[in-house]
């Protein structure tokens, strides 16, 4: 019934570079990708030479049609996958990923017509890559409804997809760690009044996505009903390390 | 352990039903609140998955995925809500 039914494709690394000091930016060929929507996942199959599988979920930071997909891999310390993905993938490698999965946590721009309430995006890490694939298809469909991304990063270093935040309006970030020189907020975690002064307020009803760490996900989507938003207005997506 | 939720459910559930599972909504046999399953708590291991109510804690669903079989069972799960869908028409994807 899926307008992209998800199914296991043969794909080819055609690119790798480095994202930030523990990330890597993965683009694949899947010539057999149906597209995807934006926000959605795949799931990366590896099998050794002993036939031992390991499979993990990652997030896509493409959207769209097309069978070029990219991906943002964080390296988890004694993970069993990512470390391979971002120390050993090599061009011309072979890997198998099942997708497009996910109809939940996406975004697909609004009907015609409509008046389409405001979309605020928070990330915290590398859960900042399926709200990357929101924000650029937003601008792709040239799609008027208001956009925000808040954006928990460690410090200036680990910010995933410089250049597609940098062409996007509406970014704040929060630095965690490490602030660039001049910053007006010193480093610190995103909390309920964060929040409250950064992000667009309950009385516009914005429609809420929130990816990151699971103590991330879960610390800022109680805060955000607390400061009242309604939980229906708030989708989620948790990931953890491996 | 660390929890993750029902999105990662996504894949090891996709050929299993005709749609997308993880976007119906789901009542817990424990204390009756309706959820999208990707809003579940879900553990993942080698083993597989389980996915508990977020709400109450208790087990709504158990996965286990081997190469030969992919076992399931939705113990807690009193009730699936899925809306009904045209050939012509895309899912419901977005807020």
């Amino acid at each position: 019934m899926s307008r992209r039914p998800a199914s296991w494709h043969a794909a080819t690394v055609i690119a790798v570079a480095p994202e930030t000091p523990t990330a890597r930016r993965i683009t694949l060929d899947v010539p057999t990708w149906p597209g995807n929507d934006a926000g959605s996942h795949l799931d990366v199959r590896l099998t050794a030479p002993d036939g031992y599988q390991a499979q993990r979920s990652y997030s896509v930071a493409s959207a769209g049609e097309g069978t070029t997909v990219v991906l943002g891999v964080d390296e988890v310390p004694d993970g069993e996958v990512s470390p391979f993905l971002v120390e050993d993938l090599a061009v011309g490698d072979r890997i198998e990923v099942h997708g497009p999965l996910g109809a939940f946590f996406v975004w697909t721009p609004p009907a015609p017509g409509s008046t389409p309430a405001p979309v605020q995006l928070i990330a915290g890490g590398s859960g900042v890559v399926p709200l990357v694939a929101m924000l650029s298809a937003h601008r792709a469909a040239g799609d008027a409804t208001e956009f925000r991304l808040l954006y928990s990063v460690r410090a200036p270093a680990d910010v995933f997809f410089r250049a597609e935040l940098d062409a996007s309006t509406g970014v704040e970030y929060v630095f965690t760690r490490e602030a660039p020189g001049g910053w007006a907020t010193p480093p610190g975690r995103v909390t309920r009044e964060t929040l409250r002064t950064l992000t667009v307020p309950p009385e516009r009803e914005p429609r809420i996505y929130v990816c990151g760490p699971t103590p991330f996900v879960e610390a800022v989507a109680n805060w955000l009903v607390e400061l009242g938003h309604p939980t229906a207005n708030i989708r989620t997506e948790r990931f953890g390390g491996s | 352990m660390q929890h993750l939720d029902g999105n990662v459910l996504a894949g090891p559930l996709a050929g299993l039903f005709a749609f997308d599972v993880t976007t119906a909504s789901a009542r817990c046999a424990g204390c009756g609140e309706l959820a999208m399953l990707a809003q579940a708590m879900v553990y993942a291991d080698a083993m597989g998955y389980v996915a508990r109510c977020a709400s109450c804690d208790a087990v709504l669903a158990t996965v286990v995925v081997e190469s030969e079989r992919t076992w399931i069972s939705l113990q807690g799960l009193s009730a699936l809500e899925v809306p009904v869908l045209r050939e012509d028409e895309a899912p419901a994807r977005t807020l």
